[in-house]
């Protein structure tokens, strides 16, 4: 279905353990070029720590971990920002590496946050600093991006243009992204496949076929299994409407 | 105007004062002043072994400082005690040392005071040698790493996924302080290089909105220190340590007056 070539990582058997508790074990998937993998699973089911294992975050690893790339934009989880440190938003977007303006610009301004540039990384919300990272991993233009739900704190409407940039990066950029999100309506419109956690992998597959699995409506219960199936549908329907062909 | 070893002493100390600036930064960013603390009590046995073992001085205290730094790593992998503990441990026992290496050593005349306090008069030719290429190296090497460093400093985990190797950048760092310590023992006494590292970085945070300012204001704020401390140090006979330290609190205590007003502007 794909040729080695647009691997861009692969985790084989990986698992991670602390203190002898396995945070997770067992997972096996790839990320490629041009496809977005969303993880999806409870909480403390491993999804953070899958995409630390993907991420080379987590070194003393069970099974193995194979990245490709080096040019990688991560948007964590949680991030504890120490305010010793005098930032500005600008001074953050050059964190990792160095960009010019019109880079900067750009990326905070699809991302709705352009007038927050000059302000101090403290002082903003926690729906603004979101974006903020966000436009900061994408825009080094990386080949691999990892979102650790990326969207938390958005307002709503926010939140479907966020899914709906990150969808357009993966397509204009070609690159991979490895997605976690608690948020099933509006993700799966533009997931190619689904890994369902629970501190191993329960199931795997494209949206479909993870919302017909039986462990899948165990874990998430049958309304869930309903959000996936009727996200499918409609799916189809964006497609026609807009009259664009995406690859699905 | 002024006799040769006080302009050797401004010499030095404007060396020291341009590399304390961007270290002070990120021993504050990164809560180290402990760490700084502990290593310079250790940069005591270092001068005790230098003399008894009539070597260099700076040399012995680096590579003291350095192994100190290593053992303190080492301590916080193989044990459960908390580092502020493990830093104590560390300091007050190598300072502990270093005075019983010094009671052993009676035949060497010591200044203890210019040890603890330091001392202008003490300020040679050499030194000056030792400070400003020392200090430029320390320097080069720090604008090497700033990257990595820097980015780890504000999220570890951003830049080791970014693929930035922020541990090398951190054990590197630790070499810089145990190097900068060495090289300004003289000035400060190393009872209060710590003092020099920080408080000009404190006063810089208190005015600055940027990471680069921050670094640009530390610098201004420990020159101006040396030369405000030197000058009362001549003046007054005071220890050449505590007056430019006294003078950089005078700074600091200045710059929370800015703090009051940008407070006042919000309101």
């Amino acid at each position: 279905m794909s040729s080695d070539q647009n691997i861009l990582v692969k985790l084989k058997d990986a698992g991670f353990q602390i203190n002898d508790k396995w945070l997770v074990r067992g997972v096996s998937l790839q990320v490629e070029k041009g496809k977005i993998v969303t993880l999806i699973g409870p909480n403390g089911s491993g999804k953070s720590t899958t995409a630390k294992i993907a991420l080379g975050i987590y070194k003393k690893i069970d099974g193995s971990v194979e990245k490709y790339t080096e040019k990688i934009g991560y948007v964590p989880q949680k991030i504890s920002i120490d305010w010793t440190l005098p930032l500005r938003v600008n001074d953050f977007m050059v964190l990792t590496e160095n960009l010019n303006e019109k880079t900067i610009n750009d990326a905070l301004s699809l991302t709705g946050v352009s007038h927050l540039k000059d302000k101090n990384l403290g002082d903003l919300s926690g729906g603004e600093f979101q974006r903020v990272l966000l436009a900061r991993a994408i825009s080094k233009k990386p080949d691999l991006l990892v979102l650790d739900e990326p969207v938390q704190g958005v307002d709503f409407t926010g939140e479907i243009a966020l899914y709906e940039l990150i969808k357009k990066i993966s397509d204009e950029l070609n690159c991979g992204i490895l997605l976690i999100s608690h948020d099933l309506h509006t993700v799966m419109s533009a997931t190619d496949h689904v890994v369902c956690l629970n501190g191993h992998v329960c199931c795997s597959g494209s949206p479909m076929d993870v919302a017909k699995n039986n462990e899948y409506k165990a874990l998430f219960g049958e309304q869930a299994s309903q959000i996936l199936s009727r996200y499918e549908h409609r799916h189809d329907h964006i497609h026609t409407s807009e009259g664009e062909i995406k690859k699905n | 105007m002024f006799d040769d070893f006080f302009i050797r002493a401004l010499i030095a100390g404007i060396g020291v004062a341009i590399v304390t600036g961007p270290l002070g930064c990120f021993v504050i960013w990164r809560r180290l002043s402990y760490f700084g603390d502990t290593l310079s009590h250790s940069a005591l046995l270092g001068v005790t072994l230098a003399y008894s073992m009539e070597f260099n001085i700076a040399l012995s205290v680096f590579i003291i400082s350095s192994l100190i730094a290593l053992t303190l790593i080492q301590l916080q992998k193989r044990t459960n005690l908390p580092g502020d503990a493990l830093l104590g441990l560390l300091a007050h026992s190598s300072l502990a040392v270093g005075l019983v290496v010094i009671g052993f050593l009676s035949f060497i005349r010591f200044d203890i005071m210019g040890l603890l306090f330091g001392d202008i008069l003490a300020v040679t030719v050499d030194d000056l040698l030792i400070i400003w290429i020392g200090g430029a190296l320390i320097l080069l090497i720090l604008r090497l790493i700033w990257k990595p460093l820097f980015a780890s400093t504000v999220n570890y985990e951003l830049a080791e996924a970014e693929g930035l190797n922020p541990d090398r950048a951190k054990a590197i760092f630790t070499i810089l302080m145990a190097a900068i310590i060495a090289i300004s023992i003289k000035m400060v006494g190393l009872l209060l290089i710590t003092g020099m590292l920080i408080i000009p970085a404190a006063m810089a945070r208190n005015i600055s909105s940027s990471p680069q300012k921050m670094v640009m204001y530390s610098i201004i704020g420990g020159l101006l220190s040396v030369i405000l401390g030197l000058f009362s140090s001549l003046e007054f006979n005071t220890a050449s340590g505590p007056s430019i330290i006294a003078a950089s609190l005078f700074l600091f205590i200045l710059s929370l007056l800015n703090i009051k007003q940008s407070i006042k502007l919000k309101n």
